[in-house]
């Protein structure tokens, strides 16, 4: 085949994608910006202006409610407590199942997969159910069999906040089990022959060879689901109701949901999305870098 | 048997078990408000099976509500998505898998920050935009910004197991007088089956279990699709949790039994990919 039809054919594969990208993708992140340095609001949508940098400096100095610096905090602590416990109980069940001995393994590993393959709005919408006070299953568990005060949890911020993690640690460890199942499975067994013949504790290999090993490729999961936890809508948006009690529970995309929806503040909406977007580029390209480092050992 | 050996087993087998409760129990929570009489909605009992079961409400939901509109409505968009979808990561990670281009790398990296997005900053100039082409309460705005929401994820799977497909097999098929594109459709597709079928499975959730994005671009309620739909059970003053309990199990059926059904894949592709990627 000729140069041309060569070149004829590559394009033929990439450039409907790249359409589609640039119109949904591409284009609307080029008009973000833009929107970003204007005064777009419900009163200016039509005769917006650009304003310059004033919307960036609304978003670090505007005192609003519920305040920036806090709700950024608040999303750092959801981001890092779902992430370990994700990747803690994922490993952990991984490791589990990967024992030659263990009977029932296809149904063991089928029940635990199920909180990932429910759609995530009725996994929101049920728990918030299960958090009722009066009528929800996990109050009713807790005065009936464990002895404990009922806990108001969707009245009061904190509470609100623990059933929002709740929710959705419960939902995404499957995500890291089934990463981290089948890297286990793609270890030669050689190597814990080996290990076996030199005589090494079941806590050596797990440190020296397991764990290792399954570095390279839990730590391309673990930067994604940062990501994914860190943009997570769904579950705050409607565990809490759109951030009650009173839009005190809010994560950064939650309450720039509210400023654009809600509230019309589309300038000041795209100007804090640039810097959500910003803030997870720069965690993504530092994270990866200084994993990168180990990954040569692979 | 020693008992070190029965200690493990026994420790492993209370984990494993005290973990699946977990996971199964708030499914079966929905089970039993589903099968509860209206009268009884607000119960304190924890039984899984209510006494007075009945199955009324799964009557009511096709009888009184337009719930078989919603799922079609839902079946059709996510049919199309997931067709499109899967067309189009298949030639795209193809062509950043096989070949050197102009913009390769720009583009495999381009793909990724999209990941980083978030929500809002599409979602919002998507919106203005929608307003001004007349999209609003249209399919096609929905379906365009599904199949592209997805796509980013599924070109790197796609890319990612075809690198482990090695190059000779084109080569040999080549010299037996196939030409490129032949090559690649029958004999490279039908061994990236595994990261097809993640492909589908991607592409069709993020359309069937969608809501924010519905939520802003289908006002217009006999477009609604499904989460809108089951999202209007609760948002009136008194929620309708038996309606809401069984259109939940009737929508999370076919994707847990295709999540199953696909779980070996599931487990080959993804790691595959990002271990090569």
């Amino acid at each position: 085949m000729n140069r041309t039809a060569h070149k004829f054919f590559i394009a033929f594969l990439v450039v409907p994608a790249f359409l589609i990208l640039a119109a949904v993708v591409f284009y609307p992140f080029v008009y973000n910006v833009v929107i970003s340095f204007s005064n777009m609001s419900l009163r200016h949508i039509k005769d917006w202006t650009i304003t310059g940098p004033q919307q960036y400096i609304k978003v670090f100095t505007e005192p609003t409610q519920p305040d920036f610096y806090l709700v950024f905090a608040k999303t750092i602590i959801w981001t890092v407590v779902n992430i370990v416990f994700h990747v803690v109980i994922g490993v952990f069940l991984a490791l589990l199942l990967n024992q030659k001995d263990i009977k029932g393994k296809p149904v063991f590993r089928t029940l635990l997969i199920l909180p990932w393959a429910i759609p995530q709005y009725i996994v929101a919408l049920t728990w918030r159910g299960m958090f009722n006070y009066e009528y929800g299953s996990i109050n009713l568990i807790l005065t009936k069999y464990l002895n404990m005060p009922a806990v108001e949890w969707l009245k009061s911020p904190t509470e609100a906040f623990l059933a929002c993690i709740l929710t959705n640690v419960w939902l995404g460890f499957p995500f890291m089990m089934v990463i981290a199942l089948g890297a286990l499975q793609s270890i030669p067994q050689e190597l814990y022959e080996a290990a076996d013949i030199d005589g090494a504790s079941w806590r050596h290999k797990l440190t020296k060879i397991t764990l290792p090993l399954l570095r390279p490729v839990m730590i391309p999961a673990i930067t994604l689901g940062t990501v994914w936890t860190f943009n997570n809508l769904n579950i705050v948006w409607l565990v809490s109701n759109a951030g009650e009690p009173s839009d005190q529970t809010h994560i950064l995309v939650s309450f720039v949901y509210k400023a654009a929806f809600n509230l019309y503040r589309y300038g000041y909406a795209a100007a804090l999305s640039m810097v959500i977007f910003v803030i997870l580029l720069a965690f993504s390209l530092f994270f990866m870098k200084k994993t990168k480092a180990t990954e040569a050992a692979y | 048997m020693n008992s070190k050996r029965f200690l493990r087993l026994f420790l492993t087998y209370l984990a494993l078990t005290v973990f699946a409760a977990i996971a199964v129990y708030p499914i079966l929570q929905v089970v039993t408000i589903s099968l509860r009489p209206a009268d009884r909605l607000l119960s304190t009992s924890l039984e899984i099976i209510p006494d007075d079961a009945s199955f009324k409400n799964y009557v009511d939901l096709f009888a009184d509500r337009p719930f078989l509109l919603w799922m079609g409505n839902s079946i059709f968009v996510s049919l199309v998505v997931t067709l499109t979808g899967v067309v189009l990561a298949a030639m795209t990670g193809y062509a950043f898998s096989r070949f050197t281009f102009i913009g390769k790398k720009i583009g495999l990296l381009s793909l990724l920050t999209t990941q980083m997005f978030p929500a809002t900053m599409l979602l919002l100039p998507l919106y203005i935009m929608l307003i001004k082409l007349g999209l609003i309460n249209t399919y096609l705005g929905v379906i365009t910004i599904y199949t592209a929401t997805a796509l980013p994820f599924t070109i790197w799977t796609m890319k990612g197991y075809y690198d482990t497909i090695p190059y000779s097999l084109e080569e040999a098929a080549r010299i037996d007088g196939c030409n490129q594109f032949q090559a690649f459709y029958k004999i490279i597709l039908p061994l990236a089956a595994p990261a097809l079928v993640i492909t589908a499975l991607f592409s069709f959730m993020t359309a069937w279990a969608e809501y924010l994005v519905a939520a802003q671009i289908l006002q217009d309620s006999s477009l609604w699709t499904l989460p809108l739909g089951l999202k209007s059970f609760e948002s009136n003053m008194s929620t309708e949790w038996g309606l809401y309990g069984a259109s939940s199990i009737i929508v999370t059926i076919p994707v847990v039994i295709l999540f199953l059904a696909l779980s070996k894949y599931l487990v080959s592709g993804l790691t595959l990919g990002s271990v090569k990627g």
